[in-house]
């Protein structure tokens, strides 16, 4: 089955890579856009059909590499089965 | 003083903290290479030198931070053994837990490579001894991801504890403002961790130990380790 990982930075945590592209959008003219965060997103293929344990090892997978804790949130989405 | 270097795909100043050391020491250190399972019997220090581990691919340090022979530098640590890491070896050690907090993008988003002058906040560590309580020394950085963050509580530890080891400062010893070149809380330069036998550190004292380049600022901090 696949799934999709994405990482996003803490509320609060200072993004410098968010702030130079939202100037960079305002510098193209995208004006209406108020704010940016840049985070990551990991597409992943999973062996098996048993989704709680595609979701435990995903689980693992974030907590003990993907994502820093200290600053880092991370959402699971399983995309199809 | 036994020391073990330890080397992973992408480090680049092993051998320039190997130099550093074998000076101040008499005593050549031996490199490992990080798919080693264990450290060589008896050693005393481990150091995790700079350059960019594993391309900082997903975060800086993070890939290394699990490498298996960091299972042996985590136990070498618990067992109250000297554990030094310089610039992506100060990221590896708070991506692997052994300190805390993160280092983010420099706030200006550039990598800097300079000089720059630090405050050594205490010399009664087994990596100080040999400074002045408060000396401000001249060494070097070369860092994209240098920023050092923790959360609150996290730095009142720090700080309560006297965990900090540098802290970023002007030739004159002033903190804050343009003397703190990533943006980093409370401008921390390096931190120790609790019984003080790990120190992370960004900038750079093993480029530091001969007066033909650059000055002799950094060797006080392998002098320290047997004086």
């Amino acid at each position: 089955m696949k799934a999709r990982i994405v990482v996003t930075l803490k509320n609060g945590v200072l993004d410098p890579q968010g702030k130079a592209i939202e100037g960079a959008l305002h510098g193209l003219g995208v004006e209406a856009v108020q704010s940016v965060r840049q985070g990551k997103v990991f597409d992943i293929e999973i062996a098996g059909s048993d989704q709680m344990l595609a979701q435990a090892q995903l689980t693992t997978a974030c907590e003990k590499l993907l994502a820093n804790l200290v600053v880092e949130n991370y959402s699971i989405t399983i995309l199809e089965h | 003083m036994k020391t073990a270097i330890i080397t992973f795909p992408g480090s680049n100043r092993e051998r320039d903290v190997f130099r550093a050391v074998a000076q101040a020491t008499g005593h050549n250190p031996t490199h490992v290479w990080h798919a080693d399972h264990e450290l060589p019997a008896g050693t005393d220090l481990v150091i995790l030198p700079g350059g960019f581990s594993y391309g900082d691919y997903l975060r800086c340090g993070a890939i290394a931070g699990r490498a298996h022979i960091m299972n042996a530098v985590r136990d070498h640590a618990a067992r109250g053994g000297l554990v030094l890491g310089i610039c992506n070896g100060f990221q590896i050690l708070v991506e692997s837990g052994l300190l805390p907090g993160v280092l983010m993008r420099n706030a200006n988003l550039r990598f800097i490579c300079k000089m720059q002058h630090l405050r050594v906040e205490r010399s009664d560590t087994a990596f100080t001894k040999a400074y002045q309580p408060h000396q401000i020394i001249k060494v070097c950085i070369a860092h994209g991801e240098g920023n050092y963050i923790a959360d609150e509580a996290t730095l009142a530890q720090i700080e309560g504890e006297g965990l900090v080891a540098f802290r970023y400062c002007d030739a004159t010893g002033q903190l804050g403002g343009k003397a703190n070149p990533n943006g980093s809380l409370h401008d921390i330069a390096g931190i120790y961790s609790q019984k003080r036998n790990v120190l992370g550190m960004m900038p750079h004292p093993e480029n530091l130990i001969d007066a033909l380049v650059g000055g002799t600022d950094g060797r006080g901090l392998f002098q320290s380790l047997v004086a």
